[in-house]
């Protein structure tokens, strides 16, 4: 066997997932599912009013029912732990966190107003349908739209919150711009909708530990939630979350299943478990109605005289959720005179949540519609007018890029996509009797990396396990972190296991930002680097052994060996070396931490480009997106096969931005009217055509060890403004705010 | 969702005789929608009926050269039956376009007919609504009511008709085979469904107790040319903003018979005899096509949210009635047709 070539080399492979089998047998458990001993069960009661005061609860006619165990609610609800503080968690933004049942006040529709426990799930759900409750209302405001002019900077934000900054004189280089552009932007309410419900199964032992099943993006987030509102220890509160079926932001924080499950397990010293309804999804945070403006103006060159960006979104009357929705266009593009400007409003509402590329999804969707627009002003081809502004540096941090290879993105999707063959005049392609249109976008986000631990341990039988409290969303995180483990130890795959999802693992951050990849996976490689190290000093002691003398760098763990890199004939078998050594295993912790330095140095991103087809029937308005290209560059790419799913969830997103997904408010009662997936529309297969995605050859030595940049988050960007501007080139009308319905259109 | 009690009869006359004794008895089908109503808490039986046990699954010819669609086939089993896609395509087609496969196989033919508005604030109950709480109010009215009727609505109500099956049993002139404890009668299709007037908590005109056994299909089936057509925000799994079921007979290029009906834009599945009339005697041109879509939304009246169902709707008939002349039944453009 050549040294180059070897079959445990598994990094950019494609392998299946390792957790399928178990998920589609059913074998993978979901917080909901997990069987305990006693269960008995919560249901919860939501505020049909959107802002007032309970004056009463009646819940002497539902104790009365057989098998109901308690209604609680404000007017019974334990002391818990009383300063703000403790109800922070790791990721929430500024202000005072809502504390479920806290007292007799409403500050949004559908707020948990009482939890109905009974023997029964059937006996709960029926309990807590008759639970009388009443309320004085107050009037309240929902409407973004009423605050237009009333919004504030944020005082400071949620952690990761920049206020971004301007450069220049971007109304003076507007004002003598050869063409101008001036437009607003609008994007509705949207809510995660993850196909699995919240749910909490709380396994109350006899010791009084607790083991908490919950539906979350971070479990250590979770226990340091629970452990500072109750009073626990953390050895009494194990958070446990296996698997999510889908969550795309809405488990960043810990939710109120987990407050209300614990608080009822404490109480009744019993195993409890809380699931919430599909309605219920619609009060756990959401990506906030955002209003934007953007304002450019060109120089007879055809670049960018000068460029403003606003936003305005909502936020709670209690946090201030902050959103990076203009800083994107400080940075996308060269240009010298930026004025951007970023407000919240508070509202009536729960606070909004991090959702899939929060701030970019709604800002680059403003900024690459407005560049459409402003070539079209300029009379420019929308890909020719973005490299007339390739920002070669990051001007916004005043650093070069540790790299960047858009451009390849632009080249490479243009011509998968057959760009070159399309007329810059709007309405001039057809088929049949519709109007076809194609329009393209980009993206950027950030390439992150969080400090994580990881633990590895290899047994005598040549069997890996490796550890980290990390989430697995759907994303493939089990897959790769194998994919890594394996290959740093030369070991097959099945030989390895990687485990995640347990406070009582390694510490992990929370599953977001597109962090999980580089920040996990270093972690783990660290840690089986570790290991081999000390594999490698028992191989040393072995009789004979050809490594004598070697050092880790000297060595590599292939197929099984340990063997010299510059005379791989040499080699001891892995499994020999453990027998030898005696040790029944052989383990390391590791911690890894981004390289604070090269941050410093670096501007650090991933960027995409997005092509889109429409077909338009004018007389009816109907949109069909025939055809996407996605060409992303994202660093290393540690599996094509669980990276491109990744991008084509995303492209379907995207589509469903543009086209059909928006939670909208009945501003009377200041609730959300469609709340269920019958009238929430996101796309079904039948909506979904030809997707293709590109992984661009990008290598970052700066990022981090494995060189990824994350890949979850991206593949969102640029869609719905790619289809935006689709739609423009196929029918020459301009629709800026989405959803592009069919009303819309006519 | 209320506890209750099932029984589940083997005979019809069991299942009628069933509903005496209860408070509040129903009968349940496929349950797809009756489930979700008594989840969302909207409907409260204490006892229910299932019908799944009955024989009234079958689809056979009757004596008079029509098809006899029994009351718990399944929609799949009715779309797909191939007397069904041979000699009422139309029919076939419209079932097709509605819900997903995966409802379709549980959703009944009679529980189709039964099934309830989609209205927002019907569904929900922190909301006012005449239909669920006679005399609480209307919330669709100055409400979100993009989804809502432009055409004989009441200041009382709203809320259109859902189905898309419906839709293409009015073109077709199905009769509605019913049958209580105290006997049987026949309901034409274009009585069964009522507008909502001061009693929109009525969607039909069955009387309580009284068991749908069968659709039945009159001999003419307008296999030639006929014309489904099913605007929605999504391809699948989306109700109809507007929906038109055509039909026409050419003789060369001249119509000698027209039906034209439209989901989604009323109480019930709107028919308009006079827009047909329209149509009879006249070229297929778009020019008449044109005249019977204004005749049809002449009275047509929008809530602010759904006015555009009005150009919708006409530019739908004069798009289906196209299509219909054309006779291209193959359903070619996925996009605009059903999702088979
Ligand atoms: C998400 C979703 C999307 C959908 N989309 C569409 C769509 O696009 N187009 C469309 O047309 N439909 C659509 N449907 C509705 C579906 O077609 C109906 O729910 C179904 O036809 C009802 O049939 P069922 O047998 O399940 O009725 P059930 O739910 O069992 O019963 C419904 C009602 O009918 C009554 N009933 C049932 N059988 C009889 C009988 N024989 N006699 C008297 N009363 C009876 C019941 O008492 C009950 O009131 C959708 C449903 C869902 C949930
Ligand atoms: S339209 Fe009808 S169903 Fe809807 S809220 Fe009004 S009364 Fe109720």
């Amino acid at each position: 066997m050549s040294t180059s070539s070897s079959n445990t080399n598994y990094v950019g492979k494609a392998p299946n997932r390792v957790e399928g089998p178990a998920k589609v047998t059913g074998a993978a458990k979901y917080s909901g599912e997990f069987e305990v001993p006693d269960l008995v069960y919560g249901v919860v009661v939501s505020s049909p009013i959107a802002k007032g005061k309970i004056l009463k609860i009646h819940a002497d006619k539902v104790l009365s029912l057989p098998g109901v165990l308690q209604v609680f609610s404000h007017e019974n609800v334990p002391h818990q732990a009383w300063f703000d503080r403790n109800y922070k968690d790791d990721v929430a933004p500024g202000g005072s966190p809502f504390r479920p049942l806290h007292d007799d006040e409403v500050k949004f529709s559908q707020q948990p107003v009482a939890l109905v426990v009974a023997d029964t799930f059937e006996v709960a759900r029926y309990a807590a349908s008759i639970l009388e409750i009443e309320y004085k209302e107050e009037k309240h405001e929902t409407d973004i739209e009423s605050q237009r002019d009333k919004g504030h900077a944020p005082s400071k934000g949620k952690s990761g919150y920049k206020p971004p900054s301007s450069r220049g004189n971007a109304a003076k280089a507007i004002e003598k711009a050869e063409h101008r552009i001036r437009h607003e932007y609008i994007h509705g309410t949207q809510h995660h909708n993850p196909m699995e419900l919240y749910a909490s199964t709380v396994h109350y032992h006899p010791d009084g530990k607790l083991t908490i099943y919950d539906k979350t993006q971070g479990v250590l987030n979770c226990q340091q939630y629970v452990t500072k509102v109750f009073g626990l220890s953390k050895d009494e509160a194990r958070v446990i979350n296996l698997y999510n079926g889908g969550a795309f932001g809405s488990g960043l924080r810990p939710q109120y299943e987990l407050f209300l499950s614990v608080m009822a397990a404490l109480e009744l010293r019993r195993s409890v478990r809380v699931t919430l309804t599909r309605q219920q999804m619609f009060s756990i945070g959401h990506r906030p109605h955002t209003l934007q403006t953007l304002e450019m103006g060109t120089n007879p060159d055809g670049t960018l005289a000068g460029l403003k960006h606003y936003a305005l979104h909502e936020t709670s009357r209690f946090e201030e959720y902050t959103e990076n929705v203009v800083n994107w266009s400080g940075m996308l593009y060269q240009c010298d005179n930026v004025q951007l400007g970023n407000q919240v409003a508070a509202l009536d509402v729960y606070t909004p949540q991090d959702m899939r590329a929060p701030g970019a999804a709604t800002g680059s969707f403003a900024l690459e519609v407005a560049m459409d627009e402003m070539a079209y002003a300029a009379g420019l081809d929308p890909v020719d007018f973005r490299l007339r502004n390739y920002a070669e540096t990051d001007q916004s941090e005043k650093l070069p890029f540790s790299s960047k290879r858009l451009r390849e993105c632009y080249r490479q999707g243009a011509e998968k996509f057959g760009w070159d063959r399309r007329p810059l005049k709007p309405r001039s392609m057809r088929e049949g009797n519709k109007l076809v249109g194609w329009g393209m976008a980009g993206g950027v986000w950030d390439a992150q990396m969080q400090k994580a631990a990881a633990k590895a341990s290899i047994t005598a039988d040549g069997k890996l396990t490796v550890t980290s409290a990390a989430g697995e969303n759907g994303t493939g995180t089990y897959t790769i972190m194998t994919q890594i483990a394996a290959e740093t130890l030369g070991l097959p795959l099945e030989a390895v296991t990687f485990k995640l999802g347990d406070t009582d693992m390694p510490e992990a951050p929370v599953q977001g930002g597109s962090w999980t990849a580089a920040s996990v996976g270093t972690a783990v490689q660290k840690a089986c680097l570790a290991v081999a190290d000390k594999l490698l000093k028992q191989a040393k002691k072995m009789d004979d052994s050809p490594l004598k003398g070697a050092d880790l760098e000297d060595v590599e763990f292939v197929n099984g060996l340990i063997r010299l890199r510059k005379a791989p004939e040499q080699s001891v078998v892995l499994r020999d070396v453990l027998q030898v050594s005696g040790e029944r295993q052989i383990e390391a912790d590791s911690t890894a931490i981004p390289n604070l330095l090269n941050m410093a140095r670096y501007s650090m991103h991933s960027h995409n480009a997005v092509f889109a087809e429409v077909q338009v029937d004018e007389e009816l308005g109907t949109i069909h997106v025939t055809r996407v290209v996605n060409a992303l560059a994202i660093g290393r790419v540690l599996n094509p096969k669980t990276a491109r799913s990744q991008v084509l969830g995303s492209v379907v997103w995207g589509i469903s931005m543009a086209l059909m997904e928006e939670t909208v408010t009945d501003h009377r009662f200041g609730r959300y009217m469609n709340h269920n997936l019958s009238e929430y529309h996101v796309p079904t297969n039948a909506d979904i055509r030809d997707i293709d995605v590109i992984f661009v050859e990008e290598e970052d030595p700066y990022v981090n060890p494995l060189g990824v940049k994350g890949v979850g988050e991206l593949g969102l960007l640029g869609v719905a403004a790619a289809i935006n501007n689709a739609v423009f080139h196929a029918t020459g009308k301009r629709v800026r705010d989405l959803p592009i319905y069919i009303d819309k259109l006519l | 969702m209320n506890p209750f009690t099932l029984n589940r009869p083997e005979t019809v006359d069991a299942a009628v005789r069933s509903v005496t004794g209860y408070l509040r008895p129903a009968f349940i089908a496929g349950g797809t929608n009756i489930l979700d109503l008594m989840k969302e808490n909207v409907e409260h039986p204490t006892h229910l009926i299932g019908l799944n046990k009955l024989p009234l699954n079958t689809i056979e010819a009757t004596a008079d050269g029509g098809l006899r669609l029994g009351a718990t086939a399944t929609n799949a089993d009715t779309a797909w039956h191939p007397e069904v896609q041979q000699r009422y395509p139309l029919l076939s087609q419209a079932i097709l376009a509605g819900a997903s496969p995966q409802l379709r196989n549980m959703a009944t033919n009679g529980g189709n007919l039964m099934q309830r508005t989609r209205c927002y604030y019907f569904y929900d109950t922190a909301t006012p609504c005449n239909k669920r709480e006679p005399g609480s109010g209307c919330g669709a009215i100055g409400g979100f009511n993009r989804i809502h009727a432009i055409l004989g609505a009441s200041k009382h109500c709203i809320a259109t008709h859902p189905s898309d099956m419906c839709i293409a049993l009015a073109a077709l002139e199905a009769v509605v085979h019913v049958k209580s404890k105290d006997g049987e009668r026949q309901i034409k299709f274009e009585d069964f469904h009522r507008l909502p007037d001061d009693q929109p908590e009525r969607d039909n005109t069955l009387e309580p107790g009284e068991l749908i056994t069968a659709i039945e299909l009159p001999a003419k089936g307008f296999a030639e040319h006929f014309s489904y057509l099913k605007l929605r925000d999504r391809q699948s799994y989306a109700f109809a903003l507007v929906s038109v079921a055509a039909a026409l007979e050419l003789n060369g290029n001249t119509i000698t018979d027209a039906r034209l009906a439209l989901g989604g834009v009323a109480h019930k599945p709107w028919r308009d005899k006079k827009a047909e009339a329209l149509l009879i005697g006249q070229p297929a041109t778009e020019a008449t096509f044109r005249q019977a879509a204004e005749a049809v939304m002449k009275d047509a009246v929008g809530q602010g949210l759904n006015d555009f169902k009005i150009e919708l709707g006409k530019r739908a008939i004069v798009r289906a009635l196209k299509q219909a002349t054309a006779g291209e039944h193959k359903a070619a453009d996925i996009f605009t047709n059903s999702n088979p």
